[in-house]
């Protein structure tokens, strides 16, 4: 076999091995293990296996160790490797009514049934460098059980107001045959809220986070509240064709929000609360809140009564600006691929820039403006 | 291309013949028909995460990798050279997961992948040359929103287009589009050539190979079929131009290709040289001289 | 509704229209002919339906009922809102035009005022530049811009200029209807005198049939030939414009002009 061998072979090769030599470091430290990733930065591995769309928390963690510690590099290693696998099919839709439940908040109700379960959080520590854990030390004190935690009735709150028709019954369960697979077909415009969820889902954090403060501050009128956030774990569910009912087929770690904000309604609908939802893989607060903001605020057209003679009034309400810029593999290519070789198109435009500056030159710049730069506004 | 090729075929590490499985060329391979019959036509698809990130080839790449078959005889350009380095990578990937012969040789080669450049030696039929791209929409820039963009396209409404050439000619009195240089296909679509420089732009117009433009992150496909009309927008009192240059190669002494401007020092020395390495290469290899000058 | 016979039949004809905005009216009821080269006016305070009207009249907004036809310049008659959207859109840049309150809504502000008179020509085929250009220039000079500010861009223009240029821009290629939306709103009143004298230089020179929405009778007297008086949806009077604005007949008129003319 032929292959052409010229410097651009072994400048790669030599590159890829250097990476190795960063990514290892100073051989005299020991080696991370993929163990130590998933357990001590398990936050890095559940934002890599939710915006990777993938649930594996052993690939997700040999991705972190891959990339180096770069998360959005670590999702698309994750995502090259998901693309490549075979569908069996598409689960039951979550029942997070039933999650086991590991935290469980609203800034809703003081109190309601099933109770306010805080679990592993730092949202009320003292964020003060701990230097204690730069000695390797004890483990932790064990937690005390607590008495009266129930798992097994923990209602959701938006499902406790939509009794009394306050907050908009939640959609009717869609068939699984309707589930368009945002990976296997090609975003259309205008999505649906299902697609857009997809979308969301696998969305950079960062940016989500960012439009959803957006939301918050002004751009866009949404007054959210956290109606409930949980966490926990629940059970997945796939109908096998041979057998004819649905069997489990594995748990997952997920974080669920359900903002809620308030609505004027239309015509046809009275005033009531209108909500926006969050999912993410694993202990992923942030992105599951910051999701279910931009959920609601890309509801506005819906909501407003399917008015398409109006514009966005908001970035983050403007489906098409959002979905076609959430993904950070795509975003990161696309910015980083800046890098590669331009000669040829920066030659034209030289060529060009050389032609219009003689031009300009062969006139005179009496006129008062010179080729290249903006003509003034005001010529008298 | 994929004649006489075992579906299951795989290639080591369980990955499939040429990467991608055979479900998903299927898929590409439906694409690519309805972009051939409808020449311009942006036809979206299911664009697959490719090992490389996106804006690298991905949409290119998918295109190679739904056409290619053993028999084939693939060449890889980036900025018209076999050997700048994401060249290297992507025809080391297929050479690798597809056990294709490899070339620098335009002439003889079956399937051509490029980035910003067509070969300066003319392609015949039978051959498939395959263009990344970055941007498909040519509107883009006039209408970011591609709900608007393809209204537009359905409606051949491409006066926006015209109003910016004006708008340069009146500003620079010229059109000062140097590469990305939209055309017209068939007389209907209009058509982002992807980055090639317009020098390049004539060599799309009724080319006997068929061209495949693939654009990965955007998940976009279109094709201008063999001996297709293809026109560089323009005005009838300011017709389109292609660069040209005072210099010639200083390699090979070629005064009618795409050169290459290299900065030799810091006083200002520059010396020029054939962008398309083949070309250069045939010329010299033909006894061809450019009085090389260089230090 | 006030008939008047003429050689040519009707260009605009609108029969029952009706617009709710879910249990608001926008307007109801409405009968509107707009015979060629002829102005027609339509007067009403804010709210009072005219901007709905005139957005239904000119295909942009879809009436809940009725019918809007058009005779266009080959002389077939078709039904405004059933056409597909590809005639529409021709339609729009071809023999219509539409002239807004803001002139940014009607004007491309990223591009000279050159490129914008040329606009509809470059989107009709013209491929000159040399034509399209000399014909920017006859235009920056009708509608009374200095010709050698045919490079900037409207930002560098003042609010009368701007609303001139838009109207240069519409009229370029010669439509045969204009939906104007109060063209002279937000103007001072010695740049709207001289915008109205121009309004009506043109449209006498061009033969236009136009469709004027403003709440200034002002306006419709010095340009209007008939007038059609609007109030919570409905249309409550119409008539020559002397004749309505010298004997108005209902009540809701005769305070409109009794609020205006003392002045």
């Amino acid at each position: 076999m032929y292959v052409a061998v010229k410097g651009g072979e072994r400048a790669i090769g030599n590159a890829h091995r250097l990476y190795a030599e960063a990514r290892r470091g100073d051989p005299a430290v020991p080696e991370l293990t993929l163990e130590q990733i998933g357990q001590q930065l398990s936050h890095a591995v559940d934002r890599v296996m939710t915006e990777g769309g993938l649930y594996d928390p052993f690939l997700a963690a040999l991705a972190i160790k891959q990339a180096r510690g770069d998360l959005v590099e670590a999702i698309f290693l994750l995502r090259a490797y998901r693309t490549t696998l075979p569908r069996f099919g598409a689960a039951r839709p979550l029942e997070t009514d039933a999650m086991a439940v590991s935290r469980r908040i609203s800034a809703t109700f003081k109190d309601l049934p099933g109770g306010q379960m805080l679990g592993p959080t730092a949202d009320y520590s003292h964020r003060l460098l701990d230097f204690a854990l730069a000695e390797t030390g004890l483990p932790p004190e064990p937690v005390p059980p607590v008495a009266g935690v129930s798992e097994s009735s923990c209602p959701r709150v938006t499902g406790l107001l939509a009794a009394t028709g306050l907050v908009e019954a939640p959609p009717p369960d869609s068939d699984e045959a309707d589930t368009t697979d945002l990976t296997r077909t090609p975003l259309a415009l205008p999505a649906g809220r299902a697609l857009r969820l997809q979308a969301l889902a696998r969305g950079d954090e960062g940016f989500l986070l960012a439009l959803g403060y957006s939301t918050q501050r002004g751009f866009g009128t949404t007054h959210p509240f956290a109606a409930e956030i949980r966490m926990g774990s629940v059970e997945i569910e796939l109908e096998a064709e041979e057998l004819g009912f649905p069997v489990v087929i594995g748990e997952i770690a997920v974080t669920e929000c359900q903002m809620i904000n308030q609505f004027q309604g239309t015509a046809d609908q009275p005033p009531q609360f209108t909500s926006g939802y969050g999912l993410a893989f694993g202990e992923a607060e942030r992105k599951a809140m910051a999701m279910a903001l931009v959920d609601r605020a890309l509801r506005w057209r819906e909501l407003s009564g399917g008015d398409d003679a109006r514009t966005p009034a908001a970035p983050a309400e403007d489906e098409e600006f959002v979905l076609a810029h959430a993904d950070a593999v795509e975003a990161s290519g696309f910015v980083q691929h800046l890098k590669l070789p331009h000669y040829v198109d920066f030659q034209a435009e030289l060529e060009l820039l050389r032609r219009l500056r003689a031009d300009a030159g062969a006139v005179g710049c009496a006129d008062g403006r010179a080729a290249g730069a903006e003509a003034p506004e005001s010529v008298p | 291309m994929i004649d006489g090729l075992p579906a299951s075929r795989t290639v080591g590490h369980g990955y499939t013949y040429a990467y991608l499985d055979e479900q998903t060329k299927r898929m590409i391979r439906r694409a690519v028909l309805k972009a051939v019959a409808v020449p311009g036509y942006q036809v979206p698809f299911a664009s697959r995460e490719m090992p490389m990130p996106y804006g690298w080839g991905t949409g290119g790449i998918q295109l190679t990798a739904s056409l290619i078959g053993p028999s084939d005889v693939l060449k890889v350009i980036d900025q018209g050279a076999d050997d700048t380095t994401n060249a290297v990578s992507i025809r080391q990937f297929f050479a690798r997961t597809a056990h294709v012969q490899t070339t620098t040789r335009t002439a003889e080669s079956t399937l051509i992948q490029t980035r910003h450049r067509i070969p300066e030696q003319p392609l015949r039929a039978g051959q498939i040359i395959v263009y990344q791209v970055p941007i498909p929409e040519p509107l883009r820039w006039l209408e970011p929103r591609e709900t608007e963009s393809r209204r537009l396209h359905a409606l051949q409404d491409y006066g926006g287009m015209y109003v910016k050439l004006y708008e340069d000619i009146a500003r620079y009195g010229r059109i000062a589009t140097a590469y990305d240089y939209p055309v017209l296909v068939n007389g209907r679509y209009l058509m982002s050539p992807s980055p090639i420089p317009k020098f390049d732009n004539p060599k799309l117009d009724r080319m006997p190979a068929l061209q495949l433009f693939g654009a990965g992150r955007e998940k976009r496909i279109y094709a201008v079929p063999p001996h297709t009309r293809v026109e560089s927008l323009a005005f009838d009192d300011h017709p389109f131009q292609v660069q040209k240059w005072d210099q010639t190669c200083v390699l090979c002494g070629a005064g009618d290709s795409y050169l290459d401007e290299v900065i030799t020092d810091d006083a200002g020395g520059r010396w020029f040289v054939c962008s398309d390495t083949d070309h250069c290469t045939r010329r010299r290899d033909g006894g061809a001289d450019g009085g090389d000058r260089r230090p | 509704m006030v008939v008047i016979d003429g050689p040519d039949p009707p260009l605009l004809t609108a029969a029952g229209l009706g617009k709710w905005y879910g249990g608001r009216v926008g307007c109801r009821n409405v009968d509107v002919v707009v015979w060629p080269g002829e102005v027609v006016g339509v007067v009403g305070e804010s709210g009072s339906g005219k901007t709905t009207l005139l957005r239904c009249l000119a295909g942009m907004l879809a009436p809940g009922v009725g019918v809007v036809h058009y005779r266009t310049g080959e002389g077939t008659v078709v039904d405004v809102h059933a056409l597909p959207e590809p005639r529409r859109r021709r339609l729009m840049r071809t023999e219509w035009g539409v002239v807004h309150q803001n002139p940014r809504d009607g004007l491309r502000m990223a591009v000279s005022a050159g490129a914008n008179l040329g606009e509809r020509l470059l989107a009709e085929g013209a491929r000159h530049y040399g034509a399209v250009r000399s014909r920017a220039l006859d235009w920056m000079a009708d509608v009374e811009l200095d010709t050698g500010r045919i490079d900037d861009r409207p930002h560098a223009f003042s609010g009368g200029m701007q609303q001139r240029l838009q109207i240069g821009r519409v009229l370029v290629n010669r439509p045969r209807l204009v939906f104007m939306d109060e063209p002279t709103g937000g103007l001072d009143v010695s740049v709207q005198a001289r915008l109205l004298d121009l309004l009506r230089r043109l449209v006498a020179e061009l033969d236009l049939a136009v469709v004027l929405v403003t709440h200034d009778l002002g306006v419709v007297r010095l340009l209007a030939d008939r007038l059609l008086v609007m109030r919570g949806g409905e249309v409550v009077e119409s008539g020559l414009t002397d004749q309505v604005l010298d004997d108005p007949q209902h009540g809701y008129t005769q305070m409109l002009v009794a609020s205006v003319l003392p002045v």
